[in-house]
């Protein structure tokens, strides 16, 4: 099943997912995008709407709102982002292997 | 290109949500023939790397920027159903938690970047690899298909967005492609390395070098 070397891959894998989302991501381009670029362009980005209030989000807009630093924001937001999907994939995990000892 | 709320109408959010419900219900039953331990551990962790990567906004020329989309990547390491199923989750947690790409735009979103780009990218993969297997053209069937993985979906952006009325089809057809044959240079350089690293690490994780899953 898992041998030693996948769990090396698997620690690798969770490390440079963290170090991207927590220490490169605070370089990324604040340009607008693609989309919202060729909004800007055309004069429709003004059609977005909140239909959601934003409060209901835990961290709108990729800003960790419980710290005062800007850079802290960006690199807890992909903290937590990394940390929630591993978190989705486990419960996956777990609920594999219960559904197997069933059998 | 996480379309936001407002962006499209109700008719096209809804008809793009059910065929990415069908899609990922599908993919969710056919995923299920090579289900294990290990593919479950490599897909949390291609999914976590496809988020940490679509944080990283690159400048392209213009005052624009664009990101790592990762169908190309998902499909190609994990097969197009886990792939569909990787970046549907990556996506709805965009949404829920992050406000990136809207809640209603949900459906949409998942039908261009988790249907659409995975099953378009994986069918060139495919194609290009019926060619020959050797290293350089499995290289280049990476180029090719990420970078129209990006390409295709940002299409269908601008189908939706012309449907839905929000604005000219023709003209923002001609936008959207345009700035995103640009910024699949991006996926192509990222994707390629990503691809390239694992195959030279562990060339037997990518689950589609094997056989077509």
């Amino acid at each position: 099943m898992i041998d030693r070397r996948d769990y090396t891959f698997i620690l690798v894998g969770i490390i440079a997912a963290l170090v991207i989302a927590m220490f490169v991501s605070v370089f990324a381009s604040s340009f607008p995008d693609g989309l919202e670029k060729a909004a800007e362009n055309l004069g429709f980005i003004n059609k977005a709407e909140q239909i959601v209030p934003e409060s209901i989000f835990l961290i709108p807009d990729y800003v960790f709102g419980a710290v005062e630093n800007e850079l802290w924001q960006t690199s807890l937001a992909g903290m937590s982002g990394v940390l929630i999907i591993l978190a989705v994939f486990g419960v996956v995990y777990l609920i594999y292997k219960a559904a197997g000892k069933k059998k | 290109m996480h379309i936001p709320d407002g962006f499209i109408d109700l008719k096209t959010a809804v008809s793009t949500a059910v065929v990415s419900a069908g899609g990922l219900a599908v993919a969710i039953y056919k995923v299920k023939s090579y289900f294990k331990a290990k593919v479950i551990a490599l897909m949390g962790i291609i999914s976590a790397l496809i988020f940490a990567l679509q944080m990283l906004n690159f400048t392209i020329p213009g005052g624009t920027s664009g990101h790592l989309l990762g169908g190309a990547l998902a499909a190609i390491v994990l097969g197009p159903n886990a792939g569909a199923i990787v970046i549907a989750v990556v996506l709805i947690v965009q949404a829920f938690v992050f406000m990136d790409g809207g809640v209603v735009a949900l459906g949409a979103n998942i039908f261009n970047m988790a249907i659409v780009g995975v099953y378009g990218s994986y069918l060139i993969y495919w194609l290009i690899g019926k060619i020959s297997k050797k290293r350089t053209i499995f290289l280049i069937s990476v180029a090719v298909a990420s970078w129209l993985s990006v390409v295709i979906a940002s299409f269908f952006a601008a189908l939706e967005l012309g449907i839905s009325g929000t604005y000219a089809m023709g003209i923002t057809l001609k936008a959207m492609v345009g700035v995103h044959m640009i910024i699949g240079i991006g996926e192509v350089v990222i994707t390629v390395a990503v691809i390239a690293f694992i195959n030279k690490i562990r060339p037997d994780l990518i689950l589609t070098r094997e056989r077509s899953l």
